[in-house]
């Protein structure tokens, strides 16, 4: 029965994983673009969220936006809100910096000869600049993806049910530490192992075809 | 069209460009007959380059004006045109460059027809057959399904010119084209653009081929520090040099200009 325990909590990680990636990459495209502007009026908030979420750790977000952010506001945020909300807005961080680290990538000369023929701003992105940028950021963006799954363990903190939080329900149910932690652990390395391997063929595919 | 009546293709007045605190282009004017070469040669960091991309926009001008054909842009301080605007106006002037910047992720075809295709969009069949046609003018139509990585440098540089023909321009500008090529594969891409001066094609080349410029060039333009300081017929500029800066720098194209002096 605590199988299904189990199971239950890694429906819920994967749930965090799979929908904070999601919102996170819409966040980080969104966010990654605007900071390739030149304009300081709206590179200035874009770097601040960036360094706010970058330079401060996960565990400190989660508790400060479920617990703080409340209170400044003035309206109860469900941890299941909290949670997801913090874990998009802190890979959306690093999903955007690796967006523009992959534009800014790209010699200066694919601009000019884009531009040259006469293609607008919009176009050089999409026809030129981004078809080659996103095959650098692939690399990054699943190693970031891989760590995001990780992260949300951290959500168990504020009573989310994950993975994590049922294994501390049943370590406190059967006083058994030492099984219960051990399986949670391997379901992790279950997952994210044949996803390290994935990512590393992924990787060397990437390289041979350039 | 009044503006092209007389004959000239581009027209540059008083163009002024800083980069910073170095003032690289100080008030440059230049015209362009329609179907002449203008050569412009000088010193590195004597701005040719920059004037060359200002032409079309690729560097924003501070101050001046750019006419290519009938269109005409006022550059003052602060003011740019709409990316519309400027997308238009590269459209009529094709450019190659150094370091061929061809796209990577498409083959020499996929290069040559991007223009028509996304710019004017060409239907998709239409495109291809002009492409196909030029890669073929470039004596490349075997190359058509080829990657940029698997050319060689001046097979590279001439899909980037069939590229630049691809969009019909009314003017083309080189920039140094042939500087980062191995020595061998000069000739297959100046004998393109010579034979594109034979059709009456209007050019700009920033060049450090002497002998290239004054075959092809009808006028030489010799710039220094930011301004033309001496400009002519090539076997005047080239030849018998008035001004001390040009005499300086063409010196040190020595056997050059022993043997030019000798032929006159």
């Amino acid at each position: 029965m605590y199988r299904w325990l189990l199971l239950k909590g890694l429906g819920f990680t994967i749930l965090y994983t799979v929908g904070s990636i999601a919102f996170g990459l819409l966040i980080g495209l969104l966010v990654g673009l605007l900071r390739l502007s030149k304009s300081r009026l709206v590179n200035f908030p874009l770097i601040a969220y960036i360094e706010a979420f970058r330079c401060t750790p996960l565990l400190v977000q989660i508790i400060w936006f479920y617990y703080a952010f409340p209170v400044l506001v003035g309206i109860d945020i469900p941890a299941h809100a909290a949670g997801m909300l913090v874990l998009s807005l802190y890979t959306g961080a690093f999903y955007a910096e690796i967006f523009r680290g992959g534009v800014i990538s790209i010699e200066r000369g694919q601009w000019d000869a884009a531009r040259a023929i006469g293609m607008r701003h919009i176009q050089v992105l999409q026809r030129v600049i981004l078809p080659q940028a996103v095959k650098r950021m692939i690399p990054p963006f699943i190693n970031q993806s891989i760590i995001q799954l990780k992260n949300t363990s951290l959500v168990s903190t504020i009573a989310v049910a994950d993975l994590l939080y049922q294994g501390q329900l049943i370590t406190s149910a059967t006083y058994r530490p030492l099984e219960t932690y051990t399986t949670v652990a391997l379901i992790y390395f279950a997952i994210l192992f044949p996803l390290t391997l994935g990512a590393q063929i992924v990787e060397r595919r990437l390289q041979r075809s350039d | 069209m009044a503006a092209t009546q007389n004959g000239t293709m581009i027209e540059v007045s008083d163009l002024w460009k800083a980069f910073g605190p170095l003032q690289v282009l100080k008030g440059i004017s230049l015209e362009v007959r329609k179907g002449s070469a203008v050569a412009l040669i000088g010193p590195s960091g004597s701005g040719k380059s920059t004037l060359l991309r200002c032409i079309n926009l690729l560097e924003m001008p501070e101050r001046g004006r750019v006419r290519v054909g009938d269109q005409m842009i006022d550059c003052a301080r602060g003011k740019l045109p709409a990316d519309k605007e400027l997308a238009s106006f590269r459209a009529r002037t094709g450019m190659v460059f150094q370091l061929f910047n061809l796209f990577p992720h498409m083959t020499a075809l996929q290069n040559v027809s991007a223009g028509p295709l996304y710019v004017k969009r060409m239907p998709h069949g239409e495109a291809k057959e002009l492409a196909m046609g030029l890669l073929a003018k470039v004596d490349l139509a075997d190359k058509a399904d080829a990657y940029p990585s698997h050319l060689s440098g001046g097979q590279r540089q001439r899909v980037a010119i069939a590229r630049a023909l691809a969009m019909r321009p009314e003017v083309l500008l080189f920039d140094e084209v042939t500087s980062a090529l191995d020595p061998e594969l000069v000739g297959e891409v100046l004998d393109v653009i010579r034979s594109l001066a034979d059709e009456g094609m209007t050019m700009v080349l920033v060049t450090h081929e002497m002998g290239f410029a004054h075959e092809v060039a009808k006028t030489v333009a010799f710039m220094s520090d930011g301004a033309i300081v001496e400009i002519g017929a090539p076997h005047d500029v080239l030849g018998q040099p008035k001004n001390p800066r040009t005499q300086a720098f063409l010196a040190r194209f020595h056997s050059f200009t022993r043997t030019f002096a000798g032929t006159r």
